[in-house]
């Protein structure tokens, strides 16, 4: 198995294990959404049995280690990939206007990025490890999460970073399929598209609930 | 027209480097920009200065020496063209130019604006050709290829080596150099015996150089003179899983 960790220890390797390990955790980000969306239902007993099947069944807790890998792996690439980069170029220019050549959104993956496992720090802090890992919860997780996302700094926080995902997300759906080479004068314009209008419906839905439980309900 | 030019001077590739001001005076519209440094360089030698080295060669955008970073873009402000054929009509009387060279590690710089890209030639040398003996010259319509995959490969084909893919990306990868080529080669029936090696080969020493990774920002297409497609590095993408995958150069 030599010839796969070599093949895998190149750019080209390593940008193809961000591209999938990308997909991955986008296509968790669905799953995630939509039972987010059992939180608009009034009375929490469907969330709370949705977050017990999630705590209990065994399929699930063996997915959990997968998506935490992916996760992992996602961030320590980025982290390589990243020192490898700055060492491509130790000085840089002293006049640059990259906004001519190409989006800051293309250019600022590292940034964003960031900012997400900021949030998603926060984000485990304030639901994962209360429910999950130490189990110090004193409420029903649908309790927890009302009484959170009605403090009005942490939802605002929790929006800023659901901007920094579409940002991340808007390059990095379509960005993905291109390094795999799934481009294709037919597929890739609507590729692009639909990368587009994940990274802008997916975060939404995400913001839309704690300003719904924040600020209308 | 009368500029403030400011150019990145350094003796050489030991020696510290800075940004020296110069005033331009009686800059023709109608000037190319390489023809404004010779206007200049005349002027720094008639006042006993060193005059600026920078690399130029065909002047009609066929070679891809001409390789000077001109107010934060590659070849300047104008997409599709090399250096010498950006004209000083593109700018305004009293401007400052800021003109640095090629920055990317794989590219040190030898003096000015001067940079060594001996990293593309040997690139090149690692599997950029074919080495099947492919005769004179063929009678025309006797190679049995598609019409779309021999116009694909002449673009592939036009890339010129300039760098200014590596000098614009923010990586400064050589993606799309290496794509060109490996696609031009992938594509047409004399590069076939060698497919699968020439990948491995050139993307081995495209790392070797000390290139970065590829963002898919597409900043090299654009400012790349001859106008390459993003679709080169997808299909160098595609031709080098496939060729670790099969190949059996373990």
């Amino acid at each position: 198995m030599g010839w796969l960790s070599k093949a895998l220890s190149g750019n080209l390797g390593q940008k193809l294990i961000m591209s999938l390990t990308g997909l991955f955790l986008i296509s968790f980000l669905l799953e995630h959404l939509l039972s987010n969306l059992l939180l608009l239902k009034s009375d929490g007993a469907d969330f709370n049995a949705y977050a017990e099947f999630m705590k209990t069944n065994p399929v699930i807790q063996a997915a959990e280690y997968v998506l935490f890998g992916g996760f992992i792996v996602h961030i320590i690439y980025a982290a390589i990939i990243t020192v490898k980069n700055k060492k491509a170029r130790p000085q840089g220019y002293a006049y640059n206007k990259p906004s001519e050549n190409s989006s800051w959104f293309s250019r600022n993956m590292g940034l964003s990025g960031s900012m997400v496992l900021i949030f998603l720090i926060v984000h485990l802090k304030s639901f994962f490890v209360p429910h999950k890992i130490t189990n110090t919860a004193t409420m029903t997780i649908y309790d927890d999460a009302i009484i959170t996302f009605g403090n009005v700094p942490y939802t605002l926080f929790y929006v800023a970073a659901m901007f920094l995902l579409a940002f991340h997300l808007n390059h990095g759906f379509q960005s993905a399929f291109q390094t795999l080479g799934l481009r294709h004068p037919k597929y890739t314009p609507f590729i692009k598209k639909l990368g587009t209008a994940f990274a802008i419906l997916v975060p939404a839905g995400f913001a839309a609930i704690p300003l719904y439980i924040c600020f209308i309900r | 027209m009368n500029l403030t030019v400011k150019v990145w001077r350094q003796k050489n590739s030991k020696s510290e480097g800075k940004m020296v001001s110069y005033n331009v005076k009686d800059v023709s519209p109608d000037m190319s920009f390489l023809e404004m440094f010779d206007v200049l360089n005349e002027d720094l030698i008639s006042k006993g200065d060193e005059p600026i080295a920078f690399d130029h060669d065909c002047r009609e955008g066929i070679c891809g020496m001409c390789s000077m970073y001109i107010n934060g873009r590659a070849h300047g402000p104008k997409t599709g063209i090399t250096t010498c054929q950006l004209h000083m009509r593109s700018f305004k009387d009293g401007d400052t130019i800021v003109v640095e060279p090629w920055r990317a590690s794989a590219f040190p710089v030898i003096k000015d604006l001067v940079v060594d890209r001996g990293a593309f030639d040997r690139i090149i040398n690692a599997g950029g050709f074919v080495s099947v003996n492919t005769g004179g010259v063929p009678d025309a319509n006797a190679i049995p290829i598609s019409k779309i995959d021999a116009d694909a490969a002449f673009d592939a084909a036009t890339c010129i080596g300039c760098g200014a893919c590596v000098a614009s990306c923010k990586n400064a990868s050589a993606s799309l150099f290496v794509a060109a080529k490996i696609t031009q080669l992938a594509l047409l029936p004399q590069g076939q015996v060698e497919r699968a090696s020439r990948v491995e080969k050139m993307v081995a020493q495209m790392e070797a150089e000390g290139f970065g990774a590829c963002t898919n920002t597409g900043a090299c297409s654009v400012e790349c003179p001859k106008e390459i497609s993003q679709d080169t590095i997808a299909k160098m993408n595609r031709e080098y899983y496939a060729a670790k995958a099969s190949s059996k150069n373990l």
